[in-house]
């Protein structure tokens, strides 16, 4: 086991890199698919020192299920923030807002603040050193700004949390 | 060519183009860099989605089998124009870009600027300025 | 049909690029300008697909991805230039 960890650090990155090395030449020919080894090998051993320690994906299929949400929501961004550009100026009310947050790693942040900025009229500019709370440039506030920091919470802080476990 | 291949085609190109077109319209148009920045981050994903997909279809049309690179582009740039958007936004509040005028909880500028938790008091202060 | 749609998206990207051009002049300040930059870096890319449908071949997919990951780097890049160099850290 310790052999194989050895010259395998991290197996999921090395086989991503040997899929998308076949991808970018479009062939499963053997000479490809050895070459895709060589490098899924090469790469990640000589990527290991650069990596942090992360939290692992406890439930993969719940990232199926998030990734379609997300993806249902960029849709109906950008229609929002299309009609929104083209429409007159007066309706766009920008704001800021402070989201708590509880996630305790740094990944499912980087996730999370990655999905607000993909999605309705929210964009993620900067986190508190302490990392509890999360800064987000609102496009167009509600009166109430805690209906964003409550569909933000909800939405995807709760799925995230269900994905890492934590 | 089918003629249902062709038309999906260009739908897929026409609804890209325009979302291209809002995007750098928005650029142009909107008043300050945090709202501009809303602009080209998500409608500019979607359009350049819009004529990626096209682009399928036509090679999986021509070719008769699929191409992956299309969809290795569309992650790539799922994953990297959050980041962008982030670290631009991060840049303009360290270099302190003037907000639009009417841009609520502007003291919030000020906190993230130095990473510091918000002050408890302001978000009521600006809950009952708003009454 | 197909070649006047392409040509029809190709003059929308395109005016979308004069529109990113006009911004990256106009500023007014310089995160504005990079802004503008990595806007025209994905419109660039949209152009370049669209050239490969006009010309039915496959071959442009590698500078699309090129452009791509470059002009995430570049962008990236200034960011942490204007954010080390000039007032914290």
């Amino acid at each position: 086991m310790s052999m194989v960890s050895k010259v395998l650090p991290l197996p999921l990155h090395s086989v991503t890199l040997l899929i998308v090395w076949l991808a970018l030449n479009a062939s499963i020919g053997l000479g490809h698919i050895l070459l895709g080894t060589a490098l899924g090998i090469i790469i990640p051993l000589l990527c290991k020192p650069l990596r942090m320690p992360e939290a692992p994906v406890k439930r993969p299929l719940k990232v199926i299920s998030y990734i379609a949400i997300v993806a249902k929501d960029i849709l109906v961004a950008n229609v929002q923030v299309a009609l929104l550009v083209v429409g007159p100026m007066r309706n766009i009310k920008p704001g800021f807002v402070a989201v708590p947050l509880d996630l305790p790693n740094i990944f499912p942040i980087t996730v999370l603040a990655s999905t607000v900025t993909m999605t309705p009229g929210t964009v993620s500019c900067e986190i508190s050193s302490d990392k509890k709370w999360l800064y987000v440039h609102v496009l167009n506030m509600p009166d109430d700004e805690q209906e964003i920091i409550d569909f933000i919470k909800q939405r995807y802080e709760a799925r995230i949390k269900e994905i890492f476990a934590c | 060519m089918s003629f249902a291949a062709e038309l999906t085609i260009s739908l897929l190109l026409i609804l890209g183009g325009v979302f291209i077109l809002v995007g750098s319209f928005g650029l142009l148009r909107l008043k300050d860099l945090y709202v501009r920045l809303h602009a080209p981050t998500k409608a500019t994903t979607l359009g350049l989605g819009g004529v990626l997909a096209g682009s399928m279809v036509y090679m999986f049309d021509l070719q008769g089998y699929a191409t992956i690179k299309e969809i290795l582009i569309t992650v790539f740039l799922v994953i990297t124009a959050p980041v962008t958007a982030h670290i631009l936004a991060k840049v303009a509040m360290h270099h302190q870009v003037k907000t639009m005028d009417r841009t609520r909880n502007k003291e919030h500028v000020e906190q993230a600027r130095e990473q510091l938790p918000p002050h408890q008091d302001s978000e009521q202060s600006t809950k009952y300025g708003q009454e | 049909m197909l070649d006047i749609t392409v040509i029809a998206v190709a003059i929308m990207i395109c005016l979308a690029l004069i529109l990113n051009l006009w911004r990256l002049f106009l500023g007014p300040h310089i995160v504005d300008r990079i802004l503008a930059l990595d806007t025209m870096y994905i419109n660039s890319i949209a152009l370049i697909l669209l050239y490969g449908i006009y010309n039915r071949t496959g071959l442009y997919f590698e500078a699309a991805l090129l452009i791509a990951m470059l002009g995430f780097v570049s962008s990236v890049a200034f960011g942490k230039y204007l954010l080390r160099g000039d007032i914290i850290e």
